[in-house]
């Protein structure tokens, strides 16, 4: 027999603080940008697009269009994967596969501004977008992770006398947890960086950044705008790496 | 707690057909399983024997015949609530990978709404029947458990809420050699206990023979060949499948059937260290023999003295003779005893029973005769059972 001991160390003071390395070197580089934007001698146009409130503003927008769209993704690509991988259902799922991937594989820009030509101009005609772009990940992980789930032990709780609700709940999804979390991640990331696109619709957003240092030739907005893109993006993949560890069930791997 | 017994379960003209397949899976099966018995289904992969067993806890639905457990037609139980009260093993245990083991087993106490203490408390007192720590086990994940102790959890959360029916689906198959067998001596061990009703499904012939007290011989779409202690199949084969499935070597698989203690051992007089020499003699040669045995005051036995050893002394034995070297236990199979017999410095060994106490000796023409023993017992039953009916 292998005498493993089962408990993880617990997360001490070190491993702890060595967690926090990687986001706090995100932060400064963002406070280097920012700090750079406030001291360096501007012109009225990046004065404009570049006072802290401004800033503060567009990051706080490109969080909103994130996490209502996460929000909303989790909301459809959970229950759809659930249903869509239940024997009853299982004819469904190449259909609704091939519109999720057709969603997927539409250019995002060509995407956000049909809807805006469709529909109009604004946060929630980005918010339909990003859920169509970035819905697959979390759908195909949901699927994924609840098909892989060994028959056995869907029988064995069955065979114990749990419902069929209850060995969803109690075994499916814990078991296919990880899978499902890795694939909100992906989203998350995904999301972020299609956020950007929203500018172009006026929606808000770190993207007003570079469509007005683009078109105002303004080399530091566009490269804050970018930056400040990459340190939430990396940010936002930290949280969902330490949420994947938190929510995963122990005795998995 | 106490543990309840088995009840019987009886099938009746059970049928299943599964959609898309031509030949039924199971075609009009009748069996009754008697109450605190171990029935095997023995037979080759897919002759239907699992799909039997499945319907018993309704995993399928048999499409036409009832079953009856306890009398009660499992059409009428809620499938859930029904098999909250079947306990199920299946091989490789299916033990929940993210839940501690004191989790998996208490999950059909959970879903049967005890209290947590009493859960608790039932999870230990599981642990302990299996011969599993509870301390040093509950908080384990099964992960970090070898497959042998692995199934020890399998089997403590089928017995969870007490089921009278256990059903066991291949339980040991992925086991090594070692740990399937001393999993199956624990489970008679608790089998003992317990005395419940086991559906015990399995394709290979030793465990069969070890674990049943019927074996239901099954051919393709579970047609019962033969249903019959596992004696009477060794020794009176209904036709030529359950020969050839047996695979010969029938005196062999006697062998490893029988127990010790369960042959008609030889005698030979035995007396304490205090007993007198002379009356001892005189015992010895009055019964013919040539030797006998010295046992303590636990009746262990200590050594043995032949009629040269004691011949012209008188007073208490002593310490005379020479020690006895092996003893052979009652628990034994013959075949066990028949390898400590070859390997045995003496041509007769002592046999103990319980606490060591001496209860006969056993030597190799002991062994011929209880195997030719068991072969006219099982012909003259046989010659009985068809003479009966006209008589």
């Amino acid at each position: 027999m292998t005498v493993t001991t089962e408990a993880m160390p617990e997360p001490g003071v070190g491993r702890a603080a060595g967690m926090l390395v990687p986001p706090l070197c995100y932060l400064a580089v963002a406070a280097v940008m920012v700090g750079y934007t406030q001291v360096a001698p501007l012109d009225s146009i990046e004065q404009r697009s570049l006072t802290l409130g401004f800033l503060a503003q567009r990051t706080l927008e490109h969080i909103q269009l994130v996490a209502v769209s996460t929000v909303l993704v989790l909301l459809v690509a959970l229950p759809l994967g659930i249903l869509l991988t239940r024997r009853a259902m299982r004819w469904a799922t190449p259909g609704v596969l091939a519109l999720v991937n057709l969603g997927q594989a539409t250019p995002a820009v060509g995407l956000i501004v049909l809807l805006a030509v469709i529909f109009q101009i604004g946060f929630w005609t980005a918010i339909v977008a990003l859920v169509a772009y970035s819905l697959l990940p979390t759908l195909r992980n949901t699927m994924v992770g609840l098909e892989q789930v060994d028959p056995a032990l869907v029988d064995a709780g069955r065979g114990i006398g749990m419902s069929a609700t209850g060995v969803l709940r109690h075994v499916e999804l814990p078991m296919a947890a990880p899978i499902i979390l890795s694939g909100v991640r992906t989203t998350l990331v995904l999301n972020v960086g299609t956020a950007s696109i929203a500018a172009f619709i006026g929606s808000g957003g770190l993207g007003d950044l570079i469509t007005t240092g683009v078109s105002t030739q303004r080399t530091l907005i566009l490269v804050t705008g970018c930056v400040l893109i990459a340190v939430l993006a990396l940010l936002i993949d930290w949280l969902g790496g330490v949420a994947e560890r938190l929510l995963a069930p122990k005795g998995l791997s | 707690m106490p543990e309840h017994g088995g009840v019987p379960i009886e099938l009746r003209g059970v049928t299943k057909r599964f959609p898309g397949a031509g030949a039924p899976a199971v075609d009009r099966l009748d069996l009754l399983i008697p109450a605190g018995e171990i029935v095997v289904l023995l037979g080759p992969s897919g002759c239907g024997k699992t799909t039997t067993m499945r319907m018993v806890n309704r995993l399928e639905e048999p499409t036409s015949g009832d079953i009856l457990i306890d009398g009660q037609n499992s059409r009428d139980i809620n499938p859930n609530q029904l098999r909250r009260h079947i306990g199920y093993v299946i091989q490789q245990a299916g033990l929940f990978p993210h839940m501690t083991v004191a989790r998996n087993v208490a999950q059909v106490p959970k879903l049967l709404g005890w209290d947590s203490r009493r859960i608790a408390g039932r999870v230990d007192e599981l642990l302990d029947l299996v011969g599993m720590d509870p301390g040093l086990f509950r908080d384990r994940y099964p992960r970090a458990l070898s497959g042998g102790q692995q199934q020890r959890v399998g089997v403590a959360r089928a017995l969870a809420a007490d089921p009278p029916v256990l059903l066991m689906d291949e339980p040991f198959g992925a086991l090594d050699p070692i740990t399937r067998e001393r999993l199956q001596d624990e489970l008679l061990r608790l089998q003992e206990e317990l005395a419940k009703t086991i559906v015990f499904v399995t394709h290979d012939v030793d465990e069969a023979l070890k674990i049943g007290d019927r074996i239901a011989m099954m051919q393709r779409g579970s047609r019962i060949v033969q249903y019959a202690a596992p004696a009477e199949i060794l020794t009176d084969p209904a036709d030529d499948y359950v020969e050839q499935y047996l695979g010969g070597e029938s005196s062999m698989k006697l062998l490893r059937l029988t127990k010790v203690g369960d042959i008609r051992l030889d005698r030979v007089p035995h007396a304490a260290e205090d007993a007198d020499t002379e009356r001892l003699l005189a015992e010895i040669e009055a019964g013919g023999d040539q030797y006998a045995l010295i046992v303590d005051e636990a009746r262990h036995p200590l050594r043995w003295v032949t009629v040269d050893d004691l011949a012209g002394r008188t007073g208490p034995v002593g310490d005379l003779g020479d020690p006895v070297g092996d003893t052979i236990l009652g628990r034994m199979t013959l075949q066990d005893a028949l390898e400590s017999l070859l390997n045995a410095d003496t041509d007769v060994v002592p046999v103990v029973g319980r606490r060591r106490v001496y209860s006969g000796v056993i030597s190799l023409s002991t062994v011929q005769q209880a195997i030719q023993d068991i072969k006219a017992r099982e012909r003259e039953r046989r010659r009985r059972r068809h003479d009966g009916p006209r008589g």
